[in-house]
């Protein structure tokens, strides 16, 4: 067993944990922070994204140990009170969720791919998204959202 | 009178906990002490099980038991049942076979389940059942469609792996008419395998109360009645009135949510075993092994035509897998679900299918998004163009000419259905305007320059939804009536509740539903409930599949909705001291005709519940429950139309416009309509491109176990639609409405195959047309030039 200390959502957290867990493990079982989800085991789907320290990671291919000493926002973290953050207002307008599964991951990882690019043209955004997988949208909503959030849409 | 909300795009209301993490699925409900459970696979495609020695399992940390399917039939557990009996040509119904809740003798496919180990925590589970030891004899596995019944006998039940040998159509009729043919276009082809793959992987939770002898069970179930059904009418002996089943947020469906599975069967006799609740949740390979696959067929096609391209008779020969056991539904896809619909929207008058169902040594084959009316207009659409190819025509212009007329509804096909109302024509018409379909040669030479191939396909479709007529299906052969139930419930406070007993897993029921009670009762659709998914809340229900929520559900809430106005009347009648027949009700008020009279909707709400001086032919409250049977099916239709772009040096194809226009008849809410159609066409476009279901034809293995193998399709893969609507109301439902959900995963492989077959000059590409597959013939074509 390790201990492992990280803030999350802005509040500090510890739990002994088998050196196996893995960061996404941490946060659903062990917090019971059930937003971020988990869709394939092998790092393809993205339903799992948070942020770690500020940037996307897929929390099922991250131990928990590894993030120890980090700050990790999830998808509850991300609205102010009842305020939705830009980019889940532009999920709701745009409609670029219908079963809910992916959207956690989807939204963490646009937010982080609007840190790094405030204007992405349609064909960034596609490429950006390649490793968080939809069934259900076919993407062109996710696509007209992120546009919408970026500011960036024709 | 207030804005009406039926027919705007309302945004949805669902969305505000799955956007914030607040969703409730499966995995995320946890209960004081559960377990969990982790099953022992067959790694074998076909074995004997000789012996299974879990010593070992059973001594590792955290185990609390481990199981086999013995353990499950000493209490009675029997058979998961195939719910459709499918009359073969001898008159003989189909060959049944067991699908006991884990295997007692024998694994049939890769994944079978074999034992099951219950333990404190999901990797105690996992590490333990990896201790098991099965001794098995391996037997040849079958795979191969082709000789599928020549091959090794999977089940003693079913001689030559042949599950029925069925026929649809008057062959008689169709041979006269390839006997007057000026030419018949054939092909062979492969409707390929797929792996439905919802985001959600399947999950259990299974609680025993010893108190009063029940169960709860939280399931990823697209219809938690017919679970409880199955599992208390066929696989176990609890009765109905002991077992609760509980759908909560679901994480897509498909039509793979449907079924009643091993896993979730075998957590609900372990949580009465062990007195402990009992958890199971899918990972992404299980899901790919165990879930219920889909397609799957190789069919011989032909097409008699006369002189000017009308289709006279079309002869179709279907081989279908059905996988190692019989899913739930899986004996009506490859016939019912598919057969019937090949008149597609073309008046061909002689039409005959003969299709061999057949066992091998993979999962189960079912229902995925479409089911059957995909496969259907796939090889329907790819003989139009090899006949209009053939010939010489437009593929256009032979669509044209063969299209069922307006005037001709309704219009009974040569293959068991009726249509009521349609106008392909229109929707032809329509996207061939949106695409410029006469400014393509231009297009394309341009690409050329740029060292691109264009390519232009199109597809009309036709298919049948809002399942489904109960007296027509009985016929058929099925053991269930596809009827749906809705009450609507006034609280005191004027509050409204609806009780529907479909199921939404990403179509958006609560809002779209709550359009359509705000506008029938008159009252704030902030105040309208909409409540789903549990069988000790809701009367009754048969859940969502084939497009039926909104024509089939819809109509079951249109209809108790107006008997709650009828009740309203009579308690409005009461309070205005009138007669029923003198009040009229309007946009949430009740007036006595020709006075300025009237009650609001909340006031008789409240009456309803006290009732102080009510006569006593009036029963207090305001609670109405409906059951809608449809009268037919319904039958959405449209043509879509793609332009892609291929690279010969690499084989990667671009799909650079897509035009979608559908007649859906009335639409409730065209933001939900759109999303529906994009993520169907999203699921066609992986069927023709990237997905395949694979297993290697000697050892049975399932090549594509993970998403690092199944091609899933990704953001970069796909473009941005455009969408286009003609509309003619379905003349059977009291809303007109005809269904969204299989249109785009039915319509959008026959027009990929038919752009990127266009773009590389050939008449046919088998799918998935992988890039690679694409480069050999772009190749191939070069070096013939």
């Amino acid at each position: 067993m390790a201990e492992v200390t990280m803030t999350v959502n802005g509040r500090q957290v510890s739990r002994d944990v088998e050196a196996r867990t893995l960061l996404v493990q941490f946060l659903r079982e062990h917090l019971q922070m059930t937003g971020t989800h988990v869709g394939c085991d092998t790092s393809q789907c993205g339903a799992c994204v948070v942020h770690v320290d500020g940037k996307s990671v897929k929390s099922c291919t991250m131990l928990a140990v590894q993030a120890d000493g980090s700050a990790v926002t999830t998808i509850e973290g991300l609205a102010s009170g009842d305020t939705l953050h830009p980019m889940q207002a532009a999920f709701n307008e745009h409609h670029a969720l219908q079963c809910g599964f992916c959207t956690p991951g989807m939204v963490m990882s646009a937010v982080d791919l609007l840190q790094k690019n405030p204007s992405p043209s349609e064909t960034e955004i596609r490429d950006w998204l390649e490793g968080n997988i939809c069934r259900c949208t076919g993407y062109h909503n996710i696509i007209k959202a992120i546009r919408h959030a970026a500011g960036s849409a024709a | 009178m207030s804005k009406k909300l039926v027919g705007q795009p309302i945004r949805r209301r669902e969305d505000f906990r799955f956007l914030r993490g607040e969703g409730r699925y499966v995995d995320d409900i946890r209960r004081a002490g559960e377990l969990s459970a982790a099953f022992v696979r067959s790694p074998h495609a076909h074995a004997i099980v000789k012996s299974i020695n879990a010593d070992a399992a059973r001594a590792a940390p955290g185990v609390v038991g481990v199981f086999t399917g013995a353990d499950l039939a000493a209490d009675n557990y029997g058979s998961i049942p195939c719910g459709w009996v499918v009359t073969d040509r001898n008159g003989e119904p189909h060959k049944a076979v067991p699908h006991y809740p884990m295997t007692r003798d024998r694994a049939r496919y890769v994944g079978d389940q074999v034992a099951v180990v219950v333990a404190e925590t999901d990797a105690e589970a996992r590490d333990a059942a990896e201790l098991v030891e099965v001794d098995y004899e391996a037997l040849d596995a079958v795979i191969d469609l082709t000789t599928a019944m020549e091959a090794v006998q999977i089940h003693d039940e079913a001689p030559n792996n042949l599950c029925y040998d069925w026929e649809l159509g008057d062959e008689a009729q169709v041979d006269a008419a390839f006997a007057k043919a000026h030419h018949v276009s054939k092909l062979e082809l492969v409707n390929n395998r797929l792996i439905p793959s919802p985001m959600e992987p399947r999950a259990a939770l299974a609680e025993y109360d010893n108190g009063t002898d029940s169960y709860t069970l939280w399931s990823t179930s697209q219809n938690p009645h017919m679970l409880r059904w199955m599992l208390c009418g066929n696989v176990t002996d609890i009765p109905e009135t002991k077992l609760r089943v509980i759908a909560p947020d679901v994480g897509g469906g498909f039509g793979v949510k449907i079924y009643c599975y091993v896993e979730e069967t075998v957590c609900l006799w372990a949580a009465k075993r062990v007195r402990r609740p009992v958890r199971w949740t899918a990972d992404r390979t299980e899901a790919c092994l165990a879930d219920a696959h889909a397609r799957d067929h190789l069919t011989r096609v032909e097409m008699a035509l006369d002189e000017e391209g009308r289709f006279l008779g079309l002869k179709v020969h279907t081989i279908a897998n059905l996988g190692a056991y019989l899913s739930n539904y899986a004996t009506s896809i490859p016939t019912y679900f598919y057969a019937t619909l090949l008149a597609g929207p073309y008046a061909t008058p002689a039409i005959y299918a003969n299709v061999h169902a057949v066992y091998t040594n993979t999962s189960p084959v079912d229902a995925y998004r479409g089911a059957g009316r995909p496969e259907a207009a796939y090889l329907l659409e790819r003989i139009a163009d090899i006949a209009a190819h053939d010939l010489g025509m437009d593929p256009v212009e032979i669509r044209r000419r063969n299209f069922i007329q307006p005037d001709q509804f309704p219009y009974e096909t040569p293959v068991a259905l009726t249509y009521d109302i349609g106008d392909y024509e229109a929707s032809l018409d329509k996207a061939l305007s949106m695409i410029d379909y006469d400014g393509f040669a231009a297009r394309k030479e341009e690409a050329k320059a740029r060292g691109k191939l264009r390519g232009i396909g199109l597809s009309s479709y036709i298919e049948a939804c809002g399942v489904a007529p109960s007296s027509l299906i009985s016929r058929f052969g099925a053991g269930a009536g596809l009827w749906e139930s809705a009450e609507v419930r006034f609280n005191a406070t004027g509050t409204v509740t609806v009780l529907t007993g479909t199921h939404a897993h990403g179509q958006g029921h609560e809002t779209t539903f709550g359009q359509l009670v705000a506008d029938a009762l008159g009252v704030p659709y902030d105040d309208v409930e909409i409540v789903h998914g549990d069988t000790s809340q809701i009367p009754m229900g048969m859940g969502t599949y084939g497009s039926r929520s909104m024509a089939v559900g819809g109509s079951a809430i249109v209809k108790a909705c107006d008997k709650v106005i009828l009740k309203g009347r009579k308690i409005a009648a009461h309070l205005l001291e009138a007669a029923v027949d003198d009040i009229t009700f309007s946009d949430g008020n009740f007036s006595v005709s020709g006075t300025d009279h009237s009650k609001t909707m909340a006031e008789v709400a409240l009456a309803a519940y006290v009732p102080v001086d009510f006569p006593d032919d009036l029963e207090p409250g305001l609670d109405e429950n409906a059951f809608y049977d449809p009268l037919n099916f319904t039958y959405p239709a449209g043509t879509h139309i793609c332009e892609v772009e291929i690279d010969p040096d690499t084989g990667v194809t671009e799909i650079v416009d897509w035009v979608a226009v559908d007649d859906f008849g009335t639409v409730i809410n065209p933001l939900i309509v759109e999303g529906q159609i994009h993520g169907g066409l999203a699921q066609g476009v992986g069927q023709a491109m990237l997905e395949n279901g694979v297993y290697d034809h000697e050892s049975g293995q399932l090549i594509t176990g993970s998403f690092m193998d199944y091609c899933m399709p990704r953001a970069d893969n796909l473009p941005s639609f455009r969408i286009g609507y003609t509309e003619t109301a379905c003349t059977h439902n009291p809303l007109g409405v005809k269904g969204c959900g299989e249109a785009g995963a039915i319509a959008a492989p026959p027009t990929l195959i038919s752009a990127i077959a266009n773009a590389l000059d050939v008449t046919h590409i088998e799918m998935p047309a992988t890039s690679e597959k694409v480069w050999r013939i772009a190749q191939n074509g070069a070096a013939a030039k």
